[in-house]
């Protein structure tokens, strides 16, 4: 079994292994892929391994034809009505459940150092590395917020005042709870999906319909 | 020294350029031989008339005012100062008219592979001919054109913009709701079409067929599967789909669930794929209540083509050959 000659982009990191498991099942090989941590193209170029916020570019480029990454690039990726822009990126096909985590708002526990920040100050300092999500979220409850975005660890922003709360992607709530910080607020639920380049999805229509299918059931 | 060009905009140096002019005086011929002829309008209009236009996604972005304090704007697309010339300039001609152009157009998109914020588009607009014979019309002049660029692998997606909405009417889905799930479909999210789904008060059966419909795209055996709401939508299919000449039909991908990011389209759309491009090529559609706004009711249909797009298009067939 093969991929039906679709090129499918698989994420490395968190989704990596989930992500196998879940194409091993519907017959696509993924030994190599599994092993060989150096390689980026495996099973005859049919299956393509690359960061999850590169996903989506390189499946809206049509240099993929379908892929996985986690809702939260997805919503990280959207840049709002106004920039939607005429066409769309990308379909996104399928919810396959797993790499559930949830995107929250955190600060250190005890007193609300936010709330504090916005009755005093009116404003409060956020970091991310989800700048348009902690912006859309602050900006749909009327809040004000200083968006501050960071590329590393995000918990060390709290704990040193560079800001006063953090909006992160959490599975466990382990490394939150490491760091003293609670969770304030769920912005919601992120778990992997299967997306599509909207060429594609007109042109292999039967090998796509049928990928979704056996992902569905797998 | 280097002077810098505004995000979005490019320079088109004499190589490149010989290429695009070969693509659009290929358009161009096959336009002027099936009858239509080439206008040129202002790319600044008063903002009041595109406003005319439910340009959705394609609304206009750039605003500048003139001596008089009036609001100018970089037309977003062509259809509309085409509507307006109709309406005005043909008053009282008889219909069909027949227009094409090739013009720049101006849109506040991010800048990327395909989507400049300058672009030049190439179309044609058939005002007075209505479903289904116009659109097969427009429709056969769009691959005769293809043909002539040069393009071999590329097909058409042909859907109704009315299809949806007559779905949504006929499971009573309430108005309220409907703007979040065209919306859900415009932006091709199944997953947030069906979360949607489930949080308003349907039957499964409803719920499946809602989310099955828009995702029925393929060969002529889409237009047996589903009757009920969507029959007259898929009916008018049938009737453009018995007008096209066999190697036009061929071309042709019944699509269900196509629709587009304008708001004017009222029936008939279509839309252009290369294999090697990731993105469509161009696209078009009827547009039967446009004209009523500028004051001259005909039913209308018409399509663009993105020069550029059609341009990296055949680089990349050619490259495949």
């Amino acid at each position: 079994m093969s991929s039906n000659g679709l090129v499918i982009a698989v994420p490395r990191g968190a989704l990596f292994k989930d992500t196998l498991d879940r194409l091993e099942r519907i017959g696509i090989d993924v030994g190599e892929a599994r092993t060989n941590d150096r390689k980026l193209v495996f099973a005859d170029g049919t299956l393509i391994t690359m960061r999850p916020t590169d996903v989506p570019t390189y499946v809206a480029a049509g240099a993929a034809d379908v892929g996985i990454t986690g809702k939260d690039v997805l919503m990280e990726r959207d840049e709002g009505p106004a920039v939607r822009a005429s066409h769309r990126e990308v379909y996104e096909l399928l919810d396959l459940g797993y790499g559930r985590c949830t995107m929250v708002l955190a600060t250190i526990a005890g007193p609300d150092p936010a709330a504090e920040a916005l009755r005093r100050l009116g404003v409060v300092r956020v970091a991310t590395k989800y700048p348009r999500i902690a912006t859309a979220h602050f900006e749909g409850t009327g809040r004000q917020a200083e968006i501050v975005e960071v590329k590393g660890s995000v918990e060390l922003a709290p704990l040193t005042g560079l800001v006063e709360a953090i909006v992160d992607l959490t599975a466990t709530g382990t490394t939150l709870r490491e760091n003293n910080l609670v969770i304030r607020e769920e912005l919601g639920v992120c778990t992997a999906r299967l997306i599509a380049n909207p060429v594609a999805h007109k042109l292999q229509a039967r090998a796509i319909d049928e990928l979704v299918e056996r992902l569905r059931e797998a | 020294m280097i002077h810098p060009i505004p995000s979005g905009t490019r320079d088109v140096l004499p190589d490149e350029m010989r290429e695009l002019r070969a693509i659009t005086e290929a358009l161009l011929g096959v336009f002027e031989q099936a009858g239509y002829g080439e206008v040129y309008t202002p790319a600044l209009e008063y903002e009041t008339v595109l406003a005319r236009a439910a340009l959705a996604d394609a609304r206009p972005a750039y605003r500048v005012f003139d001596e008089n304090g009036e609001v100018l704007v970089l037309r977003s697309d062509m259809t509309v100062p085409i509507a307006r010339v109709a309406a005005t300039r043909y008053a009282a001609s008889e219909p069909p008219l027949r227009f094409c152009y090739f013009a720049h157009a101006y849109r506040g998109v991010r800048p990327q592979r395909g989507q400049a914020r300058e672009f030049l588009q190439a179309g044609i607009e058939l005002i007075g001919s209505p479903a289904p014979q116009g659109t097969a019309e427009a429709v056969t002049v769009l691959c005769r054109a293809l043909d002539a660029v040069g393009l071999r692998r590329y097909r058409v997606g042909l859907g109704d913009a009315s299809l949806y909405p007559a779905l949504l009417d006929g499971l009573s889905v309430p108005d309220e709701d409907r703007a979040r799930l065209l919306e859900e479909l415009a932006r091709g999210d199944f997953v947030g079409l069906e979360n949607e789904l489930r949080g308003l008060r349907l039957g499964e059966e409803q719920i499946e067929l809602l989310l099955r419909v828009p995702q029925l795209r393929g060969g002529q055996d889409v237009l047996d599967a589903p009757a009920g709401p969507v029959a007259d939508a898929v009916a008018g299919l049938r009737r453009i789909r018995d007008l096209l000449e066999p190697q036009v039909a061929d071309r042709v991908i019944f699509d269900l669930g196509l629709s587009r990011g304008i708001g004017y389209y009222s029936g008939a759309v279509f839309e252009v794929y290369d294999p090697a491009l990731g993105m469509p090529v161009g696209g078009g559609g009827r547009y039967d209540d446009l004209l009523g706004r500028f004051g001259r009711p005909l039913p209308a249909v018409g399509f663009a083509l993105g020069v550029d797009s059609l341009h990296l298009a055949l680089a990349a067939e050619e490259r495949e050959r």
